[in-house]
C-alpha cells in the first residue's frame, strides 16, 4: 500500500465545519433561497434584477450558505432561509419510503453536508430533517459498502454516479482498502513502487506539451 | 456576489485531489486581497456614518461586507495551508531536491518554507540514534538487504562501479529506495 504523504484537511462532522477544509468551503458555496427581513442599504447591485441602490425588505434572493450562516440571527430580523426542495416534506416522504433509489448526486452533490448545515437555521422541521438524513444514510450505506468492497478491476462509474460526496469518499476509501488487501494477497505488498505523485507529475508534463 | 475569485482558488486545488501542486496563482491572490481592501474601506466609511450621522440602518450592510471579508480570509488561509501540505508531501515523495518544473510552481515564500522544512527534518533525523537515522527510507518493511532493480531512465552515473551493460542490477536496498520512488528504477519481484 502506498502511504499517503498528502492528506488534505477532512470535512467537519455533522453540523460542525473545519475552517481549513476545502470540502467544507466548497459545501458552503451552495446557494439557498432566502427572503430579506430588513433593508440592506447600498447593496442593490447584488440583486441582479433590480437597479435600486438598496436591497429592500422582503426581497427574494439566492445567497450562498456561508453568507446565510453569517447573517442569520435567531429573532429573524435579518433574513429568513427557505428549505431547499430536497429537505422539504414532499421529498422527505420519498426518502423515507426507499432511500436506495434516489440519485443523490443530482439532488445537489452535498446532500448530507448541506442538510446538516441547514439545521443551523432553526426551522421547526429540524427534527424531521435530521431524522430523514440519518435514515437515508443508514438505508444506503450497506449498498455503498458492499459495492466498494467487491468492485475489483472494473469500471465503477455506474456504481458511483448516484452517490453524494460523502458516500463517494466512503466508496473511495473502501476501494483503497480492497486494492491494498488484494495487493497483499498477491505478494506485491513488499514491492517498492514509484510514488504516485511522481508518476502523476510526469503524466501531467506530457499533457502540458501536447496541443 | 463577492468572494467569487476566492472560491476559484479553492476549486483550483480541489480539482487536483491527488496532491499535485498547481502553479501559484499570484494574480488570483492579488485580486482577492484587492476585494478585501475595497470591502474594508466601504465598511470604514459606513461605520463612520453610523457614528456621526446616527445611521444604524446601515448595520446589516456592514455585517454583510464583514461576512465577505471573513470568507475571503478563510479561503486564502485554506489555499495557502493546503499548498503547504502538498509541498511538505513533496519532500517525502521526491526527496530533498525538487525538479525544476515543480519549483516553478512555487512562490518565493513557499521555496523558503520548503528549504526550512528540509533543514528541520534533516536535523531531526541526525539527532536520532548515533549518527542519525534516515526515516524517509524503508517506508515498507524490508524483506531483504539486497533487491533486484531494472533501470527505467537515464539518471547519469550511479555511485556504484558497475560498468556492465546488463539492464538489471542486484543492489543494496538503501541505495535504490529513493530512485525507485522517483521512478528511475523499477523493483523486480520474481
Amino acid at each position: 500500500m502506498d502511504t499517503q504523504s498528502y492528506v488534505s484537511v477532512p470535512p467537519g462532522v455533522g453540523m460542525g465545519e473545519n475552517f481549513l477544509s476545502l470540502d467544507d468551503i466548497l459545501l458552503c458555496h451552495e446557494r439557498l433561497p432566502i427572503r430579506t427581513e430588513c433593508i440592506f442599504p447600498r447593496l442593490g447591485f447584488l440583486e441582479k434584477s433590480s437597479d435600486m441602490q438598496d436591497i429592500p425588505e422582503g426581497s427574494k434572493m439566492e445567497l450562498p450558505l456561508w453568507l446565510c450562516k453569517g447573517l442569520y440571527e435567531r429573532k429573524k430580523r435579518v433574513l429568513s432561509v427557505e428549505l431547499p426542495k430536497v429537505y422539504r416534506e414532499g421529498w422527505r416522504t420519498v426518502f423515507n419510503a426507499d432511500p436506495k433509489v434516489v440519485d443523490l448526486h443530482k439532488m445537489g452533490p452535498y446532500y448530507y453536508g448541506l442538510g446538516s448545515q441547514m439545521l443551523h437555521f432553526e426551522s421547526p422541521e429540524n427534527p424531521d430533517i435530521a431524522q430523514t438524513l440519518l435514515q437515508t444514510f443508514i438505508g444506503r450505506f450497506r449498498r455503498t459498502m458492499d459495492s466498494s468492497q467487491n468492485a475489483y478491476n472494473e469500471d465503477t462509474s455506474v456504481l458511483v454516479e448516484r452517490l453524494d460526496c460523502l458516500e463517494k469518499a466512503l466508496f473511495r476509501s473502501g476501494q483503497t482498502g480492497l486494492h491494498s488487501f488484494q495487493n497483499w494477497e498477491k505478494g506485491q505488498a513488499s514491492q517498492l513502487t514509484a510514488s504516485n505523485l511522481v508518476l502523476n507529475y510526469r503524466k501531467r508534463k506530457i499533457t502540458d506539451v501536447l496541443p | 456576489m463577492f468572494c467569487e475569485k476566492a472560491i476559484e482558488l479553492i476549486r483550483e486545488l480541489h480539482r487536483m485531489s491527488d496532491g499535485q501542486l498547481p502553479a501559484f496563482n499570484e494574480d488570483g491572490l492579488r485580486q482577492v486581497l484587492q476585494e478585501m481592501q475595497t470591502l474594508y474601506e466601504q465598511n470604514q466609511r459606513d461605520v463612520n456614518e453610523v457614528k456621526s450621522a446616527d445611521r444604524a440602518d446601515l448595520m446589516p450592510s456592514i455585517k454583510l461586507r464583514h461576512c465577505c471579508l471573513l470568507r475571503n480570509q478563510r479561503c486564502l488561509t485554506a489555499y495557502l495551508y493546503d499548498r503547504m501540505l502538498r509541498i511538505r508531501a513533496l519532500r517525502w515523495e521526491y526527496g530533498s531536491v525538487l525538479p525544476g518544473s515543480v519549483q516553478f510552481h512555487m512562490c518565493a515564500e513557499e521555496l523558503q518554507w520548503f528549504s526550512q522544512y528540509k533543514k528541520s527534518l534533516a536535523s531531526f533525523m541526525r539527532s536520532l540514534r548515533d549518527g542519525g537515522l534516515d526515516i524517509t527510507q524503508d517506508m515498507k518493511p524490508p524483506k531483504s538487504l539486497y533487491i533486484e532493480v531494472r533501470c527505467l531512465k537515464d539518471h547519469g552515473e550511479l555511485e556504484i562501479d558497475d560498468p556492465s551493460l546488463c539492464p538489471q542490477h542486484f543492489l543494496p536496498r538503501w541505495k535504490c529506495e529513493q530512485l525507485i520512488r522517483q521512478g528511475v528504477l523499477e523493483h523486480v519481484v520474481s
